[in-house]
């Protein structure tokens, strides 16, 4: 069984069926990239993993412990609980602009810190300590994508690309075995994707797996183990980047890569 | 001289009711507009089509004819009389009459009913993606609201906030309809017996009260100028 596993995921929204059973599987390690024309479900299969949509149809496991099966109830600290195994970047960065570069990337660290000690009834000086232990990491993480500068730089005074690489920071702060990615650069600059995507590049580790939207194809022949085309809401087409790029075999893809090019 | 300091005495007692009603209406009318936003709001139309209803009837009829009609109307209809104040301690009890009481509530609602829309608009300006943001990264819901989206509702929100604040300051003084004592009822007894500046006078009342309002709005604005939604 693979370390990530989505089974004959479903999704309706507004009455038209985005998702109609897209299968998925990523080993720890590996970086899968989607490719796809815009409406192909793309996003709609990454909020899916995500949890932010929940699928009408289907399952996803991780490590083979099954974090989402349609027709179980969820309440919502399961959900969040399960949620925790995925880390998201969005198109649009989404930092909170009230908080640091610093503040984004603690944050979440900070509140569960908080939550585990309130629980515990650890005296304060403990709680303090391990405050500031979570403001390390994060400020390490800051480092690791670039910016071990820019701690107490607030998201407004930096460029697109610094606000995505915060970004990413903060979806690494939590430790998430499966990260996503929803078209991480589509809302950069031409000038500003390749120090996005050298970051992601970077953040292949072996006990990580990457599922990455993309329509950088560049990118996706480059950083991926696998290559899954979408269309229509299935999975057209997967294979290596060599078979993907170099041999695609049905006429969506062969369409879908030529316009690319052009 | 002696006029001018026995008619700032009068101005100043009626200030102080006048400032009574200006802050009790904003404690009353801010949550309840919280309240009345998260009805109008809701995806439950048996619960949202009843509170527009509400604000539409409030936001569309004059505030004077709502003093009028929350002041009579339930004594005329239910027998109702508006409970009367009595702890024994004079001013107290003729500050907060059956009148002034009347008109609070009327006030409370009325402006309630535009803080709710200002919220409603201010809620809704919050990007849904940051509200996942915060769910992707595990938070509740409590902790999205008060972490993340609270501050930027109220940078949202707060020139819209102040405009209503600013109008409540001189809409206070339509609380007079029905006999409440407060600051433009008071220049205006001046008026009966001859002196036309008090009238002027108050008005400097509101200006300065305004204007401290308008330096405090200000200082709230720039303190959340740090970021940028």
């Amino acid at each position: 069984m693979a370390f990530l596993e989505v089974k004959e995921l479903q999704k309706k929204l507004g009455g038209n069926m985005i998702l109609k059973g897209v299968d998925l599987t990523a080993e720890r390690g590996e970086a899968v990239c989607v490719i796809g024309s815009s409406g192909s479900g793309k996003t709609t299969l990454m909020r899916c993993l995500n949890l932010l949509e929940l699928p009408d149809c289907g399952s996803i496991s991780i490590g083979g412990r099954r974090i989402f099966a349609a027709g179980n109830k969820y309440g919502d600290a399961e959900l969040r609980r399960n949620r925790l195994n995925f880390g998201l970047v969005f198109q649009s960065f989404e930092l909170f602009p009230q908080y640091t570069a610093l503040q984004n990337v603690a944050l979440a660290l900070r509140l569960k810190t908080r939550e585990i000690y309130k629980a515990e009834r650890r005296p304060k000086s403990e709680l303090r300590r391990a405050l500031a232990e979570n403001d390390e990491r994060a400020a390490t993480l800051l480092a690791v994508v670039g910016l071990g500068d820019k701690l107490g730089a607030y998201p407004c005074t930096l460029s697109g690309g610094q606000c995505q690489r915060v970004a990413i920071a903060r979806a690494l702060a939590l430790e998430p075995a499966v990260l996503c990615f929803d078209e991480p650069t589509s809302a950069l600059d031409p000038e500003l994707t390749g120090e996005v995507l050298r970051v992601i590049r970077s953040l292949k580790t072996e006990d990580r797996a990457m599922v990455i939207v993309t329509h950088e194809m560049g990118f996706a022949r480059d950083v991926s183990d696998k290559v899954l085309f979408m269309s229509g809401g299935v999975m057209e087409e997967s294979g290596t980047p060599e078979e993907i790029f170099g041999s695609p075999q049905s006429g969506k893809l062969k369409a879908f890569l030529n316009n690319a090019e052009r | 001289m002696e006029q001018f300091a026995q008619v700032t005495k009068g101005l100043a007692s009626g200030f102080a009711t006048s400032f009574a009603l200006f802050a009790l209406t904003l404690v009353m009318s801010l949550p309840l507009g919280m309240l009345i936003a998260l009805c109008t709001g809701s995806r439950i139309k048996a619960l949202s089509v009843p509170f527009k209803i509400v604000v539409w009837v409030l936001r569309g009829t004059p505030l004077l004819l709502q003093i009028f009609a929350v002041f009579y109307v339930p004594g005329l209809l239910f027998g109702f009389a508006w409970p009367m104040m009595n702890t024994g301690w004079a001013w107290f009890d003729k500050t907060f009459s059956t009148r002034f009481i009347a008109t609070l509530v009327a006030f409370a609602v009325n402006y309630a009913t535009y803080f709710s829309e200002i919220f409603r608009g201010g809620i809704g300006g919050i990007a849904k993606g940051q509200r996942e943001a915060g769910k992707v990264l595990g938070m509740t819901r409590a902790q999205i609201f008060f972490r993340v989206i609270l501050l930027q509702v109220i940078k949202n929100i707060l020139s819209p906030i102040s405009n209503e604040v600013m109008t409540l300051v001189k809409d206070t003084s339509l609380a007079q309809s029905i006999g409440v004592v407060e600051l433009m009822f008071a220049a205006n007894e001046q008026l009966t017996r001859g002196l036309i500046w008090p009238i002027f006078y108050a008005g400097a009342f509101y200006l300065v009260f305004v204007g401290i309002l308008t330096l405090a709005f200000g200082a709230a604005e720039r303190k959340l100028k740090y970021f940028r939604i």
